[in-house]
């Protein structure tokens, strides 16, 4: 319940978190709004050195460029949640965000932070990979920019390199797109069983492998004309998902398809 | 205008709301100065032989003060803790304070270390080192019941206690039933997990005396368990019980990790502290139920239930207590309110490498109407009648004379179709079997099911011995107009301040803020049964009311002189609070006044006749999306008829809370091992306390079916709540799919046992299905081949 | 390292390890014990505070992160004696039974009720997921919850 000791620094800016990392290496991990690092933590099943704060580094806002929308890493899943320009111009994202957690989880964690813990069980990496983002990497020998589809390397595992920083993301403007999303859980402030975000198209899969899955079977064939019910057949092609004590593989995969046909036929849960 | 019987806000409120209540982790008492700390090293083995402990690392950590292991405890003569229930449990399976040969359970504690401060704890149990030899685990009732592998050596057996036995089983039993349904299920274990975990504080003074304070739900039989774990003379210790923060049964008595924090303040002369993480309070706090049961219910096509066996194993983890006994207490309640002319009941508890199992809200009488309450369902799908009629038309008649049944329980006084009958009228139950008609003929994918559940409990039991049971009080008036009551119950949650307040307020004439209620101290109150097993209004207030009468009668007398009159010429005015010459208002002196010059106080002891019988119908509404297996609990509407009710507001609350717990148990929760009996739920993430969005609103009838037995016409609430409602949500789920051939699902009904169990149905109807036609085919192609010929 | 934050309107300036979670700083140091540890895993709620007028579980705050804020716990709703409207409404709908997650339970309907001032029941049922009762079944909190709305303004004011 005690996380072992370690040294807090907070970042003045981008450059100087960047340098941070650059000095400590392994033994740094960055801390945001803190709701995933802090909780493994108190378990010690993390215990870095050094923790980088960076909510003060200047990396938190929403605001649109061109046809994409750039929120900064730190921004608030509840500042996401009530923000009209996300609301209007990526309404999954916004409804993605208002289920992380509960309200005090919200009022802390960041999607910076949620991206970058990469549980494949989550709602914003799911998200992003059906809304098509991508992520701006910074590291001391620049910026690259990574696309959602690339950004999930594993279980908790991202592309972000040694020294990197995920300082924004971008997301493509949809106003006016259909959308629909799912999150099969048995309790309020669960993870998903499984989980589908599914807009323009793609069609996102939560906690059905170790990082966010395409269903992409569904997506040919929705391109090929079939309509959502067919379509969702396919949702589980390609899968392996774990067993655990809420689901086998095999439900898992039944429950794949009946959610995304509910996610193409424009459903919220 | 009497007070009883009205929604009195609590007096205890303002504190808790503003500055909180005062759990034991939160005292500042001045005796607890310079505490130190008290940290658990716990094995992560479910068994296993503890070949080595290297303490050394951990002696240097910052701030650390001290190690003990079980060996420590051993050499300093600390004795080990034989099973209770002697001559009723296996007299072998004893139990370490610290385990110095084996660990028995994940969780067992190994050593104890002790720091200056709170974070150097959780550093410092890192560095003890344990080297471990595995055994085998045992964690499946069968298992268990093997005995391949023995948990203790000199019991040669697993077993720990035998309610009866297989050769006691009358094999005739259903001879002449048109229906025999049989099933084997189980009521799972749970996890009480209120929000305040366990906790201690212990110093002792220069004169020898240990006081410790303790969360607990009895401090008097707290005081025994510690006096005796320590082999110390009972008037050595003084236990104090601070705000508690829920037990639900798992708080009474003491745990070895109390006595090992007094323990550690013997040995280092200073005030030693301890408050148990939540995985700890998950996997070392006892567990409530794990019961197995087989059912067989036999009885006529018309609905007429004739024959009923209940066969038991309970899990009674790896060190036996209270848990093991509790199957006599299903076995008590093993026929409910129903009137079933042939039932026998049979039990054996089993030790396994898991967490002890103790009593949980309702401890044994849920799991007896849970297990009747499947059967009935299953006995009413088999003959294709109404459950609710077939609960009817089994339900005993009413009584108000004592009614004794087949198993000994004497129920004082019920009338259970009445409560069916309301709780169904409430609910709209032929509304609602339109609107599942409806659904099910539309191939809704939502579909929704009724569960009726009813059932009657055991409350205010007493130990068995002669006399009936009884509770103290002590009631006392001030000169200023205050009051004081000194209560042997002991409240964490149930508002006894402001209940027991209105019992003496009505006598006394005193206004209700004016009381201030103690309890839990043993200095203070040597005598007590606390608060469990819902007695503490039917015992606990009627000795407050008690006692409050009687000092009228003492105050009286000083009155008759007072006034220069006597006695019998007096009148108690209570708006007034103040005794008045018949026919003289004006000759008159106050009760308060009466304590001016003499203290004015009474202890009273109230004996009850025996335990009481509350009774009532829970009928829940579900809702099941038949594609993903989710089920959502939509209403639950009850009739929980404890006789007379003294405060409406209190007994709801204890009502709302029952339904919820009882609702989660068949919807959500359940302790979960893996076979290497790793606990997988040891965590508020992975243990499921439902939040306020899975469950709905409750509707409550009311029903009051007074009791003779206390001056109140009270009988126990506070359990009731979760005995009806596990079956009734249980039920209400099976219901919404069986249409589609599901006779049962296991609890929690989690999303994917009642998918899986829609498939095995539509398999099984598919199978069927082929049978048929391949009969048939058979039959036409025989008929034509014989024809032929 | 040093923090300086306000908690129920007073300055403080103390010393502190960089691991101490905002929990125990207002528990240990403050002396404001009405926030309560439940749990190990962020569930639970009872260590509810509001930072900056919102709430937080304050059990996965490290003080530090807290620097320069204000900081409101249960003690410091009531003004002058008075019972803060939700805190009336808590007690009048019997809110809570062993208290010991009501002070969280509280702080939570606060910031609630200061975000979305109409609530409906299932509303205020998804806006405390992230406060656990085990006593009360949620019936009455939801019931006190929605009394405090209908009772007006002054329900969702962070002190």
């Amino acid at each position: 319940m005690i996380p072992a000791r370690f040294d807090y620094v907070a970042a003045e800016s981008v450059e100087h978190a960047i340098a941070l990392l650059a000095e400590h290496g392994d033994d740094a991990k960055v801390l945001a709004g803190g709701h995933s690092l802090l909780p493994m933590m108190k378990l010690r099943l993390a215990a870095p050195e050094v923790l980088i704060d960076i909510t003060r580094a200047g990396l938190s806002g929403i605001s649109v460029d061109g046809d994409e929308l750039v929120i900064g890493a730190t921004t608030r899943h509840a500042d996401i949640v009530s923000s009209a320009v996300i609301k209007a111009d990526a309404p999954l994202l916004a409804h993605s965000a208002s289920l992380v957690g509960d309200p005090q989880i919200r009022h802390r964690g960041t999607i910076g932070g949620s991206l970058a813990h990469a549980d494949p069980a989550a709602d914003l990496p799911m998200a992003l990979v059906a809304l098509g983002g991508s992520m701006e990497l910074r590291g001391p020998d620049g910026t690259r920019v990574v696309l959602a589809d690339d950004f999930f390397a594993g279980y908790f595992e991202t592309a972000l390199d040694e020294g990197e920083l995920l300082t924004a993301v971008r997301v493509p403007r949809r106003p006016d797109e259909p959308w629909g999303y799912q999150k099969f859980v048995r309790r309020a402030n669960d993870w998903a069983i499984v989980g589908v975000a599914a807009v323009a198209g793609r069609v996102a899969l939560g906690n059905m492998g170790s990082t966010p899955l395409r269903a992409t079977a569904t997506e040919q064939a929705l391109a090929s004309g079939a309509d959502p019910a067919q379509a969702a057949q396919y949702a589980a092609e390609g899968t392996s998902p774990a067993a655990d004590i809420h689901a086998d593989a095999e439900y898992r995969q039944h429950l794949a398809r009946v959610l995304t046909e509910r996610a193409l036929s424009g459903q919220r849960s | 205008m009497s007070i009883l019987g009205t929604r009195v806000l609590r007096t205890e409120d303002p504190r808790f709301l503003t500055t909180g209540g005062v759990y034991t982790e939160d005292l500042t008492d001045d005796r607890l100065t310079g505490a130190c700390h008290v940290f658990f090293v716990r094995s992560p083995l479910a068994h296993a032989r503890i070949t080595g402990i290297d303490t050394s690392a951990a002696l240097e950590a910052p701030g650390v003060l001290a190690v003990y292991t079980g060996k420590d405890l051993d050499d300093a003569g600390v004795a080990k803790i034989p099973p209770p229930f002697p001559g009723l449990y296996n007299e072998h399976m004893i139990r370490d304070l610290l385990c110095t040969d084996v660990v028995r359970f994940v969780g067992d504690a190994v050593a104890a270390v002790v720091t200056e401060e709170i974070y150097q704890g959780e550093d410092a149990i890192e560095l003890v080192s344990v080297d471990y030899d595995p055994l085998p685990a045992v964690i499946d009732f069968d298992e268990a019941l093997a005995s391949k592998t023995i948990l203790f050596e000199e019991a040669g057996t697993n077993v720990v206690a035998e309610f009866g036995n297989a050769e006691s089983l009358t094999a005739d039993l259903f001879d002449g039933c048109d229906v025999v349904v049989s099933h084997t299920f189980t009521n799972q274990r749970v996890a009480p997990a209120p929000m305040e975990g366990r906790a201690a504080a212990a110093v002792w003074g220069d004169d020898g005396r240990l006081t410790t304070w303790i969360p607990n739900q009895g401090a008097q039989g707290t005081k025994g368990s510690v006096a005796k774990m320590l082999a110390i003379e009972p008037e050595m210790v003084r236990v104090i019980t601070p705000d508690v923060g829920g037990a639900f049964g798992a708080k009474f008595g003491a745990d070895p990790e109390h006595i090992v924090v007094a323990w550690v303040a013997k040995q280092l002369g200073r005030p030693a502290r301890w408050s148990e993480t939540r995985y700890e309070n998950l996997i070392a706090m006892t567990h409530g139920r794990a019961q197995r049961h087989k059912i067989t219910i036999g009885g006529s096509k018309d609905g007429n239930v004739e024959a009923y066996r209940l066969e038991v194993i309970q899990d009674s983890g790896a060190y036996p207590r209270l848990g093991a006994v509790l199957p006599m207490l299903t076995i008590l309640m093993a026929i409910g309110p129903y009137d079933i002319p042939k039932a026998e009941a049979i039990a054996v508890s089993v030790a396994t490498t898991t967490t002890p199992t103790g009593a949980y809200r309702g401890a044994g009488r849920p799991e007896a109407t849970a297990a009747l309450e499947r059967a009935f369902d299953l006995f009413a799908a088999e003959i294709e009648m109404d459950p609710a009629q077939v609960r009817r038309r089994n339900l005993l008649p009413p009584f108000t004379q004592t009614h004794t049944t087949k198993f000994g329980a004497k129920y004082d006084s019920g009338d259970y179709a009445a409560a069916l009958d309301k709780a169904l009228d409430a609910a709209g139950y032929d509304k609602l079997r339109d609107e599942q008609a409806r659904r099910r003929a539309n191939h809704d994918i939502v579909q929704l099911g009724i569960g009726v559940a009813c059932y009657v409990e055991i409350t205010g039991g007493g130990d068995g011995e002669d006399e009936g049971p009884s509770e103290n009080a002590t009631v006392e008036v001030h000169p200023d107009g205050t009051a004081t009551i000194l209560t042997g119950t002991s409240p964490h949650g149930q508002g006894h301040s402001t209940a027991w307040a209105m019992i003496a307020s009505e006598e006394l004439g005193i206004p209700v803020e004016n009381f201030t209620l103690k309890w839990g101290d043993t200095d203070l109150i040597p005598e007590g049964g606390g608060t469990g097993g819902s007695r503490s209004l039917q015992q606990g207030g009627a000795a407050v009311q008690q006692a409050s009468r009687e000092l009228i009668d003492v105050a009286r007398e000083r009155a008759a002189t007072a006034l220069e009159a006597s006695a019998a010429d007096l009148k108690f005015n209570v708006e007034r609070s103040a005794f008045e010459v018949a026919g003289d208002p004006d000759a008159a002196v106050r009760l308060t006044e009466l304590a001016e010059s003499e203290r004015l106080f009474v202890r009273s002891v109230f004996t009850a006749p025996d335990a009481t019988f509350p009774f009532g119908t829970h009928v829940a509404v579900a809702e099941v999306d038949t594609a993903t297996g989710k089920a959502t609990l939509r209403s639950v509407v009850t009739v929980d008829d404890a006789g007379i009710v003294l405060n409406p507001l209190l007994a709801e609350g204890q009502r709302h809370g029952g339904i919820a717990q009882g609702a989660a148990q068949a919807l959500v929760e359940e302790v979960v091992y893996d076979a290497d009996g790793n606990p997988l739920t040891a965590s508020f993430a992975d243990y499921p306390i439902v939040t306020a969005t899975e469950l709905p609103s409750f509707d409550l009838a009311t029903m009051e079916t007074p009791t003779s037995y206390n001056p109140l016409g009270a009988k126990g609430i506070g359990e009731a709540g979760t005995i009806g409602a596990t079956p009734a949500t249980q039920s209400a789920i099976v219901d919404a799919v069986a249409h589609l051939g599901v006779r049962h699902v296991e609890m929690p009904t989690s999303p994917m046992r009642i998918w899986r169990a829609i498939q095995a149905a539509k398999d099984k109807a598919e199978k069927t299905k082929d049978n048929l036609q391949g009969e048939s085919f058979a039959g036409a192609s025989k008929a034509a081949g014989s024809e032929s010929a | 390292m040093r923090v300086e934050l306000t908690v129920n309107g007073e300055s403080r300036s103390d010393d502190v390890e960089a691991r101490l979670l905002l929990v125990h700083y207002l528990r240990e140091v403050c002396g404001l014990r009405a926030a309560n540890i439940g749990c190990d895993t962020t569930s639970c709620g009872a260590c509810t505070v509001l930072v900056n007028g919102e709430s937080v579980k304050s059990c996965t705050v490290l003080v530090a992160q807290a620097n320069g804020a204000e900081i409101t716990t249960a003690e410091g709703l009531a003004a002058d004696g008075e019972l803060h409207p939700v805190q009336r409404a808590f007690r009048a709908e019997h809110g809570l039974q062993c208290g010991f997650c009501t002070p969280g339970m509280v702080m939570a309907t606060v910031s609630l009720l200061a975000e979305n001032p109409n609530p409906t029941e299932q509303e205020v049922r998804e806006g405390l997921e992230g406060n656990i009762c085990r006593c009360t079944g949620y019936h009455n909190i939801v019931r006190a919850v929605l009394a405090a709305a209908a009772n007006g303004s002054e329900a969702g004011v962070s002190a």
